[in-house]
Parts: structure tokens; sequence; C-alpha cells
């Protein structure tokens, strides 16, 4: 099987500070992985560099046969690789329709000119992107508060609302930075269960970063430990949970044993 | 005896209110007062019902609303600040003024003036280009100060070339514009930023001002929304100028300063940001009062920024910041959620009628 997506040792650094040092990764399609280790350790500065926020310093990824390094972000989501932040970024001021709406841009068929003039191929369009929009979020349990400002809407229903964001970029590959901050361990029982169904039926590969260990080990078929912007372990998540150097980088030295 | 008048009171204004409920969400209202706009555009100076001081007033009006609402385009609903419109409002004024006094020959003008106005649009545009380079890389503060050295540079240009008058300007411009041609350049700038900014493209541009990180990563190109956005804006404003300029009858660098930009950016600010009705507003509000307070003299200019100060502190947003009247806002996208619900439901009866 050819791997769906592959970040071949890239490094990045941010002036002198390695931030992230030779990580590598293959994902084929339908997996489900997750990336962990503590704080600052890079885990999210992986997923700008495959998003295209930063331009890795070394190292390549592909998607396919495409080479993201040097490509810019809305370029990358159009070749189908969505995300969710780890602080939430909606569009705050705007309605929780126009949030899903706007992740449509890369999918318009009629031209701006034509948007100036209101001619009838864009009215047409318009309707159907909102169609569209609303079937998801029906899908998300959101459509009644389609109209609503979202930065109104509760915490738990502006994390659903990010990924039905994202996914409305029509992605083949969905990257989850932390999506259980923040959450209690019945909402997190429950968000397990919903990010393998959106696996299935939007036919997903899914990159997670998570400090949720219950989650990690629940539902990520393999699991990638990174410390200090370096890989320090990988494996299934029962080798892992029992790995020292693992323990170590969470407890610090000495709080093995 | 007070309190039976002030229940009266109370009672008139909540009819007041009342009425305007009814007006304001009304779809009807818009289409009627474009006919009866339209109308009165050509019967104001046909019959003289008002006075050539009111009628000039109006004008200046409408070029006002241009100007605010093309502002309101980059500073509002892209959310970074130009303090640089009336250098592209210059641009089209110049490019129309050197047309009607120097390039055409006069007795073709009053049937040119279209073309004319359009033409200092498009050199405005073509200005709004090189503004929108810097802001790929640029934003905020530092966009800012582009945008007013774009300004400085323009005024500085136009006063080196003495072809066209230098610093003394062009004397004897014909006064080609008229209430109707400003109604009709009016309309269309509100008609085409409002299918602008109810179009996915626009949409874009709004989620630039909300997260722009957010807004590349979910696909929107934000370069061509950026470039889009300052090519409209400035074309509007150099069609505004090319107004100016033939109801002034008479321009110099002098009068596309700074302090015409800031002019612009109050009238913005005053209406509201990110709103068609707010632009409207605002301009009207701010040239109607400073020609009312006229009498005051020299102390309108401490009384009008005194208002500012009291509306930046009550109202930060200005008067209708961030909302819209249902007037401006299509029917596809005001009913968007409406029309869904609807078919859903009509989908059920036919999937229970099988």
């Amino acid at each position: 099987m050819t791997p769906l997506l592959q970040i071949d040792h890239v490094t990045h650094y941010f002036g002198g500070l390695c931030a992230v040092n030779d990580f590598s990764l293959e994902m084929n399609p339908g997996e489900l992985v997750g990336i962990i280790g503590p704080n600052g350790a890079g885990k999210t500065t992986i997923f700008n560099l495959v998003t295209g926020v930063y331009k890795a310093t070394k190292g390549s990824i592909r998607l396919g046969e495409t080479e993201l390094v040097g490509k810019k972000p809305d370029q990358i989501t159009n070749l189908g690789i969505a995300r969710t932040f780890q602080n939430i970024r909606l569009f705050k001021d705007l309605t929780v329709l126009d949030n899903v709406r706007i992740a449509f841009y890369g999918q318009l068929h009629t031209t701006p000119f034509g948007a100036l003039f209101g001619l009838p191929a864009n009215v047409r369009e318009e309707k159907r992107i909102s169609d569209k929009a609303m079937d998801l979020l029906a899908i998300f349990k959101l459509e009644g508060l389609a109209g609503e400002t979202s930065r109104n809407l509760p915490y738990g229903q502006q994390r659903r609302l990010e990924i039905a964001r994202a996914l409305a970029t029509n992605p083949s590959l969905l990257l989850l930075d932390e999506p259980a901050a923040g959450m209690n361990p019945n909402e997190i029982e429950q968000l397990m269960a919903f990010i393998l169904w959106i696996r299935r039926d939007f036919n997903l590969t899914i990159i997670l970063i998570e400090h949720q260990m219950r989650l990690v080990m629940g539902i990520c078929e393999r699991l990638k430990v990174v410390d200090f912007g370096a890989t320090i372990a990988e494996g299934l998540p029962k080798e892992i949970q029992n790995n020292p150097r693992v323990l170590e980088a969470y407890l610090g030295p000495g709080g093995v044993g | 005896m007070a309190a039976e008048t002030n229940s009266t009171l109370k009672k008139w204004l909540a009819r007041v209110s009342q009425a305007w409920e009814r007006v304001a969400s009304s779809r009807k209202a818009l289409p009627i007062l474009l006919v009866v706009g339209l109308a009165l555009s050509f019967a104001i100076p046909q019959f003289g019902l008002l006075n050539k001081y009111v009628q000039l007033i109006m004008m200046y009006v409408g070029i006002n609303i241009i100007l605010t609402i093309s502002l309101n385009l980059v500073n509002g609903y892209m959310g970074e600040f130009s303090v640089g419109h009336a250098g592209f409002m210059a641009v089209g004024a110049y490019i129309s003024a050197v047309l009607t006094t120097m390039v055409l020959p006069r007795e073709l003008n009053p049937y040119l003036f279209p073309l004319v106005v359009f033409a200092g649009g498009v050199g405005a545009a073509l200005v709004g280009l090189i503004v929108a380079v810097p802001s790929f890389r640029t934003r905020g503060d530092y966009l800012a100060i582009i945008t007013l050295a774009l300004n400085m540079i323009v005024k500085s240009v136009i006063e080196n070339i003495d072809a066209i008058g230098g610093p003394r300007g062009i004397p004897g411009v014909e006064k080609l514009t008229t209430l109707p041609w400003v109604f009709f350049w009016t309309v269309l700038s509100i008609w085409v930023i409002r299918n602008f900014i109810y179009s996915n493209y626009g949409r874009g541009v709004l989620s630039i001002r909300e997260d722009e990180i957010a807004s590349e990563l979910m696909s929107v190109n934000t370069r061509q929304a950026k470039l889009m956005t300052f090519v409209i804006s400035s074309f509007f404003a150099g069609v505004a100028g090319a107004l100016f300029a033939h109801v002034l009858q008479f321009i110099s660098p002098k009068v596309f300063d700074i302090i015409k930009s800031t002019d612009v950016l109050i009238m913005v600010y005053l209406g509201g940001i990110g709103s068609i009705a707010g632009s409207i507003l605002g301009a009207t509000i701010y040239t109607v009062l400073l020609e009312l307070l006229r009498p005051l003299g020299l102390w309108r200019m401490v009384f009008m920024p005194l208002v500012l100060v009291l509306l930046m502190i009550f109202r930060p947003r200005g008067i209708m910041g961030l909302r819209e009247l249902r007037w401006f806002v299509p029917g596809y996208d005001l009913f968007a959620i409406k029309r869904w619900r609807a078919k859903k439901e009509a989908g059920h009866d036919a999937a229970a009628a099988d």
C-alpha cells in the first residue's frame, strides 16, 4: 500500500532553536495515529509544518506524490489536509453557518467577477454551498444554531463546529490538535466514539495530538512520542505505556519505578 | 399632569419604533426607496424642488457614501486599517478631470461622462493593485503606514507634474456631476459591494479579519481575497473622486491630503465597521451635521470631534458596527437556513409518503 502521507526526516529551526528534529512519519490510508509528548515538545509545530504554516528547514513532506514543503496553507488544504487548533480558532464574530461556508472557498467554481454582479450561476452556487454547509451542520447536530454568532456557542459545541468546518474542506487527512482539551472523562468517552465515527463516515486518515492518555490509548492504532523535537519512542499504545524513556519524559528521571 | 404627558410620549415613541421595526424588516422597503430616489434625483433639479445649495449637499452625501462604503470594505470587512483613501480618490479625480478638460472634445463631455468616471475608477483600481501587493506580507499598523505613504506619494507626484497644473491644480472643470449620476453611482457601489460581501469570496475577506491563519488553513486564498478587496475599494474611491472633481469644478493636490482621508475614516467609524447601512448612515450624518453646524463657525471643528469621542466611548463599534439592516442582505443569504429547513421537511414528507 502506498502511504497517504510521508513525513521524511523533517527538521525545523526557530532561529537557533531546534523545534523539530529529524521527524519521520508514514500514514497509510485510514490509519489513526497519535502524537504525544510533554508540553513544548514540538507536536503542534509538526502540524504547522504539514499544513504549510511554517516551511520545514530540512526534509520533505509528501501527500501521495505531491511535495508539500513550500506550498501555501490554502493550497495544501485544497490537496486534502484539514486541521483543528489547540486553542479553538473559529471566526468568532461570524455565524456558525458562515464559519462552515468559508471552508468551501477552495471548492468554488464560479468567478469572483460574477460574484460582484450576483450572476445567476454565482447565486446558484451560493445556495448549493449553504445547503451543503447546513447538511454538514446537521450531521454534527449544530443545525439549530446555524444563525448564531459562533462566539456565543458553549465550548463543546465550538469544538464540534471546528471539526465540521475542517471537514467542509473535503479532506482525506485530518489533523486534530488536542481535541479533548478541557473535557471531562464523560465527554472524552463521547469524543472517542465521535472520532472513530467521523473516520468511518468521512473516509479519513487521522493524526491526533493529545495529552489525555485515556483517549490516546483508547483509539490510536499507533503512537509516536516526541520530546524536545525528537522522536523518543514509537509503536503500539501498549508498548509505549511501559516504555521507560516515555515515562521519564513525562514524569522526569526518578519518576520511574 | 407631567406623568400623563410622559406616558403619552412613551406611547408615541413605542409606536414610532414599532413602525420603524416594520419598515426595517420589510424586504419591499428598499426597492420602493430606489424607485422614489431615482424619480426624485431627476425631479429635484428639473423642477427646482430644493434650492441649489441643498442639491449640492445631496451630491456630497452620495459621494461620501461611495467613499465610506468602499473604505469600509478594507477597514471594516477585511479588518485592515487603510488611512490613504484620498490617494485613490485623487487618482480618479485627476484622470477624469484631465479627460474632460484636456483630452475629450468639450461638446461630447456630457455623453462620455459615465465612461470618464469609469476610467477614473479603473485608474484608481490599478493604484489599488500596488497597495495590495505589500498587504500580502504586511498587516495592521505597518500596512496603515504603507497606505499613508501612498497618499503622500500620489499627492507629491501630482504636485510635480506641471502638465496637469502641478500644485496649482486644474481649474475650470465642467460641472458634469448631476444628481441622477450621483444616485446611479451610489446605488451601483452599494449593490456591487453588497454582492461581493454576501458571496463566498466576500466571506473569505471577513475570515481574514477574524483570523488570517485559520482562514488560510480553511482554504481561503488570502492573496486573491486581499487583491479583490483593494481593487474594488480603490475603484469606487476613484469613482467618487471623479464625481467630486466635477462637482467642485476645481481640483488641486491639496484637496486630497491626509485630512480628506481622515474625513472618510471618521464616517466609517461613525456609521460602524462592517455594515452597509452603517456606511450610509455615517456618511449622511457626518456630511449633513457639518453643514448644519456651519453657523457655529470655527467651533464646529470642536463640536464634531467631541461627538466622535463620545461615540467611541458609548458605542465603540459605531452606530451599526458589525450589524446589518435586512434590506441589504440578499434573499439567498437571508433565507438560507429557512430554505434548507423547508427542503428537509419536504424531503421527509416525500419519504413518508413512499
